[in-house]
């Protein structure tokens, strides 16, 4: 069974404490990278290798800049 | 035909290092562009680095570095017959900086060329240094990283001026009983050559941040753990462990990865920024100055940059 979108979040949610530091409960689909949590470009590529090995969905370089918020994420990897 | 007596094995015999005295902090580069300290350090490490005035050279940097590593060891100037300058960062193509380089320290005319990988130059100079003294072809070689990558990069773009700077290391090698230098591990990756490129003679260097970051922080730990594995080398019987100084996050992400528990890691980048084939030489010379690696001890060194070129091996240090 595929995972829901709660489930990918949830992943994510961790993934992302892990590599910035950032509370979970804090990574909601509205959130914005950048502008809402701090994110720098070089995190954003280790949440996407990352979110590789999690979900097995590669986002390339050139997607990942037009990747901006937590939703955007959620979006591709569910395909 | 015959062949020389063959040397069982190479070794590094001293390491010298040379950084040009002007410094620049990080609020030095903030007056001239959009950036400040805690940005500069959280992304990539440095506080500040050290640039080169416009009369000085590579090759200036390379015979300062080369010299105080052939005092080091011991040897004369007569003693050497090969100098290998790896470097990326001539201001012209045509002469070579070996031959000067040889030439202002009193080397009579030994084999000289230079070498072009990028930031993995070093290793690649070192592996072939030490194939070379062990076929026979030359007793002592040396071998030097120096770079002046500030005249490559435009001071108003801060994806890298910030991480760019000056500086030169060297080390001597000669004939061991037993190696004192690994087999290298090297490669290369042409289908990213675009992320790391001067476009031209009016373009300055010009970086993919994310792509470099990605691949080094994702491809480059199996080199090393390859390099370890083919000298016979568990990482955790290394002392330490000497990466190319590209950006402090890169540094510790192999670093982690390699799981070298017992290594102290190289973070010279903070006070000398990425001098690309300088800056494992310049580290290790530094590091050895100060006394945090013990002679003896086994590191690991691993080279990786534009190309993308990467080399590791691990060597015994002086």
């Amino acid at each position: 069974m595929a995972a829901t979108e709660q489930d990918i979040l949830a992943g994510l949610g961790k993934i992302i404490n892990e590599i910035t530091g950032i509370p979970a409960s804090d990574v909601t689909p509205e959130k914005s990278f950048v502008d809402d949590l701090d994110i720098d470009s070089l995190s954003m590529v280790e949440i996407a290798v990352a979110a590789q090995d999690e979900f097995g969905v590669e986002i390339p370089d050139d997607q990942l800049k037009n990747l901006k918020t937590v939703k955007d994420v959620l979006s591709f990897i569910q395909g | 035909m015959k062949i020389p007596d063959i040397a069982p094995g190479a070794r590094i015999l001293a390491f010298g290092h040379y950084q040009p005295a002007h410094v620049v902090t990080n609020d030095d580069l903030a007056k001239t562009m959009d950036t400040n300290d805690e940005w500069i350090q959280s992304r990539v490490g440095i506080k500040e680095r050290r640039v080169a005035p416009a009369g000085e050279s590579v090759e200036d940097m390379a015979t300062i570095a080369g010299g105080k590593a052939l005092a080091a060891s011991g040897l004369s100037p007569e003693d050497v017959d090969l100098v290998i300058v790896a470097t990326c960062t001539l201001e012209t193509q045509i002469p070579n900086a070996s031959a000067i380089v040889a030439h202002r320290l009193g080397i009579q005319s030994p084999g000289a060329f230079d070498v072009n990988a990028a930031c993995a130059g070093f290793c690649y100079a070192l592996g072939t240094a030490s194939a070379v003294v062990r076929g026979g072809s030359a007793r002592h070689v040396l071998v030097i990283g120096a770079e002046k990558l500030s005249q490559w990069v435009d001071w108003t773009d801060r994806s890298t001026a910030v991480i760019f700077a000056d500086g030169a290391g060297a080390a001597v090698v000669g004939p061991a009983d037993t190696p004192g230098i690994g087999p290298v591990v090297w490669g290369s990756a042409g289908d990213k050559a675009d992320a790391i490129v001067v476009k031209d003679r009016q373009h300055f260097l010009h970086q993919e941040g994310q792509t470099v970051f990605r691949w080094a922080t994702t491809a480059l730990h199996p080199v090393a753990l390859e390099a370890c594995r083919r000298a016979g080398v568990e990482p955790s019987e290394l002392s330490a462990f000497v990466p190319h100084q590209a950006n402090l996050r890169i540094v510790e992400a192999i670093a982690r990865k390699l799981g070298a528990d017992n290594a102290v890691i190289a973070r010279d980048i903070v006070n000398a920024g990425n001098t690309s084939a300088a800056s494992i030489p310049l580290a290790l010379s530094r590091m050895l100055e100060r006394g945090e690696v013990r002679s003896g001890g086994l590191a690991l060194v691993l080279g990786f940059g534009a190309g993308l070129t990467y080399a590791g091996q691990v060597i015994e240090i002086p």
